[in-house]
């Protein structure tokens, strides 16, 4: 609108002076002139009334605008403007040519009135500079071939994308043709009429009278929503996502299997390296979450407090359990069990440590500062409550809580002093005892929760039990004395209890009794035997003993090669007095199941002691004079090609000799019994042996350094193959193929059947189609099928093919 | 007191019902099964033998042509359908399952050149002498109608051959140039010329459905792309090449039927050389089509015989001929890769099995199993002297025979020759040629 309005401005006002400054108005057709006047008027209509002369002035000019239609028919282009311009310059000389000097001459004016060079006047005189004209086009013949080979480019790189099918098609086991079969299924009524064209007039006849009574031919039967369901999921999608859900499932099924594993293992170090690393991890995350999302963090705080209150719940970390008992006992001599110990402890204070302000972390430490000598001492013997009583003492809160610790900090006093004033054979003892019997009293005295007090109390029974069985063993174990022990499982435990040096002095004693049953025995043996040891494998092994069990026999097996190597002499580092009996010992223990752990486990490795080879001659000057004939005797050792070739080919003429033939049957023609001569044998011997004939002449007979193969045989070498085929590389290669057999005489059924299963595979009676980009690509393929339909007769997409035309395509989108 | 009996289990012996097999316990350990190798050779060998025994690969004839056949098409949808258009301008159509001629169009004045069927299979295009391209219902006309093509074009030069596009509606045909025509319009959409004056035939890629290829009067092979103004590529050989096929699985390979007794198998990307010479006609090859597996191409030839050849393989694995058969013009392989379909110039169209010793019909389980054995047992052993002796020993005419073994003296004499001269020149200057390269002149971009 306001471009029209300065249009119908700039124009009204030449045409009222009669001038024409602007060109391109005048050569636009009078319709367009009309409308832009009738616009001018609806637009001064808008304007204010305020300027109702221009108004009137502009109507006027539109009036006459009007009038102006008669004379616009008849315009033609003037000349007037040539002399006559609105401007009132002199356009004299618009026709003549304007040459590049001319501009550059009022350029260079311009220029010197300023004393500046302009860039116009640079650009100019870069311009007159240049005189070089451009290029000519090339020529048609080239221009083609240009086109050509970006051409060809481009359909060998779209060829190309075929590469990997046709590979990975050359390269398939089997093949099925037609590609991308589909299953064969039951067509719907409405395909196969639609198909069906009527022919002959019965057929027409029964078509109309089918139609007559609306029988549902053409409209169909199913609805679309029904007929997308149907085709929503083809066999191999509903395959694919089967394989996709099975492999969820045992996925799944497997990380289950690994936790459970997991959970299963039974060692202690594991699951304790489990749960550091997860601790760990978890305060690495809590730390990030404190960065990164203040409000989790508090819910974990939270989560954390609650776990906290738990943790002094339960019993747990405490070291009031079975195991921790019997660290107890450990402990003294065990730096791994007091380590053990101690650990536990500290992770119940960490899980039991309340995140304090700032101010109240000074009494902390300085509570910590005092118990940590307590933990850290020998004896970390503090029963659970006195934990539980500390932590709270921490706390300061609980006023149930605050007689118990007293209580108990008294009585933790106790057994330190006892245990620092006893011997340790006694402590060990007794400290169990000592302890059972201040817990039960505690117990009585103290009013905790009834729930803490049952579980305690159950757990005190059992210990009782335990220690009453434990006293009672450790009596029978010291009258028995140095008789034979067979304790089982739970008296070794007991064991452990009464004190480990008892317990090895015994067990000392027994495997001593034992070893020198053994060793006397062996010691006879050698008497015995008197024959060298090396031939101790060939003679039978003769003994007084019976040897009841595999593991005796072994054991006089391995007696006997220990001694065997008299130069290698075994010696152990321990120079224990009793080392020589050593060697037998833990296997006759082992017997006996009574197992020292420190003697098994601190057994140092023995070091064998080989007696050096013969030094070599040091002889520093014959070394210089024969150090080459050293090096070439060194390079060369042991090769000495012509007799290893002369006896290859003796080997060789006597394996391809004819050999007799023994036809002889051993107590044929024989009489049986004692006293059979032997010389009648070897004359019958003689008689059934068949003698070979005399060796054909070897061809090589009278050439000494070649040796000629007399092993073909020319009457099987026509039926073997003489040169390698062409895919294998190797001759084992090809034997292999041949070796192995594919009849059902040699495999089992299924494997007969993968062995023969034929390369190429075709449906009878299948038109097989050319492959396609569907056939390749599944999915795509399946959208391709979803849209056709079988009485259409199309394929592939039109995204691929866009070169032309296709109506089919149409149709398939309508269909959709 | 306890007494101890033999106890069977029935379900170890017993069959379900009477019409299964009866269960054979079997017992693999190799010692009770010893010379595996040889019993197996051993029947490997014989059946190599019954192989040879059966093969028996002609099916029939279809005579009715009143000239020689010179093209022919497969229908596209059908395979019981086979369309032959002969010298004599007649089209006919045959059911091949009845092998009776269901329908007889005089079709063109002069040779029919071409038949193409389109894919849908409604219509099929021909191309005559009388440079008329024509359109035909596949239907024979009801009762009472005319013979009356579809669509009648009049060319301004005699079109030599045509090929419908895979599943578009366009076709190419060759004669001057080679046209691109859309099916609703009567001039060409796009005209290719090279500076050649005549094409002998043109093919659609099957498989990459916007290339062509052409053989050209010049002795070259020319690609087109359809979309391009401008053909791609051609390659100059010694000879001219008659036909072309390209391979319907693998996209960038095609084989044309040349002059010189020989196939050439070509990657379209790389025309410099040929992948593969086939050679074993004896005369100029006229025809040749892929079986639609791609894996095998049968060949006609101007010497009576088709042959097979494995596409990779340089020699034919199996020659067909017979007494009657003149010089073959045109071959098919049917859709369904069992058949062969050659016409000849004495006015037949043969049917041949793709496979010679094949059992047609219904086989059972156990004929399939066995079929599937032999098969595999004469691979496996296929490289033993006798087996190969025997699997390869094929009975030809006389003279081709005769020409076979001319022909291979020529050839060992040319190459005698070549080594002498090789022999007796400057090293260097008798470059060794393989054979492959011995037969392109030129590649033209």
């Amino acid at each position: 609108m306001a471009k029209t309005k300065k249009k119908s401005v700039t124009f009204d006002l030449p045409r009222k002076v009669a001038t024409v400054s602007a060109m391109d108005e005048e050569v636009e057709s009078d319709e367009d002139f009309l409308p832009d006047n009738e616009n001018i008027i609806s637009a001064s209509e808008d304007e204010d009334a305020g300027d109702d002369e221009r108004k009137h002035t502009k109507l006027l000019e539109a009036i006459s605008g009007l009038g102006g239609r008669r004379r616009k028919k008849m315009t033609e282009r003037s000349e007037a403007s040539l002399q006559v311009s609105e401007f009132g310059v002199n356009a004299e000389g618009a026709g003549e040519k304007v040459a590049l000097s001319d501009l550059l001459s009022s350029a260079t004016e311009a220029s010197r009135t300023d004393g500046t060079m302009t860039k116009t006047h640079r650009q100019l005189k870069n311009l007159e500079k240049r005189q070089a004209t451009l290029e000519l086009p090339l020529s048609h013949q080239q221009t083609e071939k240009i086109q050509r080979e970006a051409a060809f480019e481009k359909a060998s790189k779209e060829v190309s994308r075929w590469e990997s099918t046709i590979v990975h098609q050359q390269r398939a086991e089997q093949l099925f043709f037609p590609l991308n079969q589909q299953p064969s299924r039951p067509r719907r009524m409405e395909q196969l009429v639609t198909s069906w064209k009527t022919q002959t007039p019965l057929e027409q006849e029964v078509f109309a009278l089918l139609h007559a009574h609306r029988q549902p031919t053409f409209d169909p039967v199913l609805t679309p929503v029904e007929e997308a369901q149907l085709q929503a999921m083809s066999l191999e999608e509903a395959q694919l996502r089967r394989a996709e859900l099975q492999k969820a499932r045992a996925l799944q099924s497997y990380y289950e299997a690994k936790a459970k594993r997991g959970s299963k293992i039974k060692s202690k170090k594991y699951h304790k390296v489990q749960q550091k690393a997860k601790r760990k991890a978890f305060l690495k995350q809590f730390e990030d979450l404190c960065k990164s999302d203040p409000e989790r963090a508090m819910e974990e705080l939270q989560n954390m407090e609650k776990k906290r209150i738990e943790e002094r719940m339960s019993l747990k970390h405490q070291n009031s359990g079975k195991w921790a008992k019997s660290r107890v006992i450990m402990a003294k001599y065990d730096l791994g069990a007091r380590q053990a110990m101690h650990e536990q402890l500290e992770l119940n204070r960490q899980l039991t440590h309340k995140p304090l302000p700032s101010s109240e972390l000074h009494d902390d430490s300085d509570d910590d500062s005092n118990s940590d000598p307590t933990l850290a001492s020998e004896d970390q013997t503090l029963p659970d409550i006195v934990n539980e009583a500390s932590a709270n003492q921490k706390e300061g809160a609980n006023p149930w809580m605050k007689m118990a610790v007293v209580l108990t900090t008294a009585e933790q006093e106790e057994p330190k002093a006892v245990a620092d004033s006893e011997t340790p054979e006694a402590a060990v003892s007794d400290a169990g005892e000592v302890g059972e019997e201040r817990e039960e009293e505690t117990e009585e005295e103290r009013l905790l929760g009834e729930f803490a007090r049952r579980r305690q109390l159950r757990r005190t029974n059992d210990e009782e039990e335990e220690d009453k069985e434990a006293r009672q063993t450790a009596e029978a174990s010291q009258t028995d004395g140095a008789s034979e022990v067979s304790p089982s499982r739970a008296d070794r435990s007991d064991d452990d209890d009464d004190g480990d040096e008892d317990e090895e002095d015994q067990m000392d004693e027994a495997a001593a009794s034992e070893l020198n049953a053994l060793f006397g025995r062996l010691a006879k043996q050698a008497q015995q035997g008197a024959a060298p040891l090396g031939s101790s494998a060939e003679l039978l092994d003769e003994d007084t003993t019976r040897v009841r069990t595999l593991e005796q026999a072994e054991l006089l097996a391995e007696t006997h090669n220990d001694t065997a190597p008299p130069v290698a002499q075994v010696e152990s580092e321990e120079a224990a007095p009793g080392h020589d009996v050593d060697d037998p010992a833990p296997k006759g223990k082992g017997h006996q199941k009574v197992i020292d752990p420190e003697q098994v486990l601190t057994k140092q490795a023995r070091s064998i002691r080989v007696p050096m080879t013969t030094p070599a001659i040091e002889d520093a000057e014959d070394e210089a004079l024969d150090e080459q004939t050293d090096m070439i005797r060194e390079a060369f050792a042991g090769d000495d090609v012509v007799s290893d070739f002369l006896k290859e080919k003796r080997k060789q003429e006597e394996e391809g000799r004819p050999k007799d033939v023994d036809l002889s049957l051993p107590g044929w023609g024989e009489w049986g019994g004692v006293g059979i001569h032997t010389k009648k044998q070897k004359r019958k011997r003689s008689r059934f042996l068949k003698k070979a004939p005399p060796a054909a002449p070897r061809k090589d007979r009278k050439l000494p350094a070649v040796i000629i193969s007399e092993k073909r045989d020319a009457s099987v070498a026509a039926h073997q193959v003489s040169q390698l085929p062409f895919p294998f590389e190797n001759p084992s290669q090809f034997e292999r193929s041949i070796r192995s057999p594919l009849g059902s005489t040699w495999n089992p059924e299924l494997a007969v059947r993968k062995l023969t299963a034929p390369r190429i595979v075709t449906k009878a009676g299948a038109i097989i189609e050319p492959i396609s980009r569907d056939d390749i690509m599944p999915a795509k393929a399946v959208a391709g099928k979803r849209r056709a339909a079988p009485d259409i007769q199309l394929g592939g997409d039109a995204e691929r093919r866009g070169g032309h035309h296709r109506p089919g395509a149409k149709k398939k989108k309508h269909k959709k | 007191m306890k007494v101890k009996v033999l106890s069977r289990n029935p379900d170890d012996y017993v069959r379900e019902t009477t019409r299964d097999i009866h269960r054979v316990p079997r017992n693999y350990d190799p010692t009770l099964h010893p010379f595996e190798v040889p019993r197996e050779y051993t029947r490997a060998l014989n059946a190599t033998k019954l192989e040879r025994v059966f093969a028996k690969p002609f099916v029939g004839s279809l005579d009715g042509h009143r000239d020689g056949i010179n093209c022919m098409a497969k229908h596209s949808k059908s395979l019981s359908i086979l369309l032959s258009g002969a010298c004599d301008g007649e089209v006919k159509l045959w059911n091949l399952s009845k092998r009776e001629c269901v329908r007889t169009v005089q079709a063109h004045e002069g040779f029919v050149r071409g038949i193409a069927t389109r894919f849908c299979g409604t219509s099929f295009f021909t191309v005559g002498d009388d440079r008329t391209i024509k359109q035909w219902k596949m239907e024979p006309p009801g009762y009472g109608e005319q013979e009356e093509p579809l669509n009648t074009i009049l060319g301004k030069a005699v079109f030599t051959g045509i090929d419908h596009h895979q599943q578009g509606e366009t076709f190419a045909t060759c004669g001057q140039t080679v046209d691109i025509w859309d099916e609703q319009r009567t001039t060409p959409i796009r005209s290719f010329s090279w500076g050649v004056d005549s094409f002998s035939c043109v093919r659609y890629n099957p498989v990459e459905t916007e290339l062509l290829a052409s053989c050209a009067s010049d002795r070259s092979i020319v690609l087109y792309d359809m979309r391009e103004a401008t053909p791609l590529k051609k390659v100059i050989m010694k000879l001219r090449s008659n036909t072309l096929c390209w391979n319907p699985m693998e996209a960038y390979y095609f084989t044309c039927s040349n002059e010189d007794y020989n196939l050439y198998t070509y990657d379209m990307r790389h025309l410099d050389t040929p992948v593969t010479v086939h050679m074993d006609h004896v005369s100029a090859v006229l025809d040749v089509d892929y079986s639609p597996t791609g894996t095998e191409f049968v060949s006609a030839s101007f010497d009576k015989s088709i042959r097979i050849f494995p596409k990779d393989g340089g020699h034919s694995r199996e020659v067909y001929h017979t007494k009657r058969m003149q010089h073959v013009i045109c071959v098919r392989w049917s859709a369904d890769n069992k058949y062969i379909l050659s016409g000849s110039d004495e006015m037949n169209i043969r049917l041949w099995k793709a496979d010679a010793s094949e059992k047609l019909g219904v086989l059972t389980g156990r004929e399939k199993v066995t079929r599937d054995y032999n098969q595999k047992l004469r691979d496996k052993f296929q490289h033993h002297p006798h087996i190969r002796r025997i699997a390869r020993h094929r009975h030809l005419p006389h003279d081709l025979y005769k020409q076979r073994r001319e022909i291979k003296e020529m050839k060992d004499a040319r190459r005698r020759k070549e080594v002498n001269v090789r022999k007796h020149s400057k090293p260097g200057s008798v470059p060794v040629e393989t054979e492959k390269e011995k037969h392109v002149v030129a590649v033209v971009e």
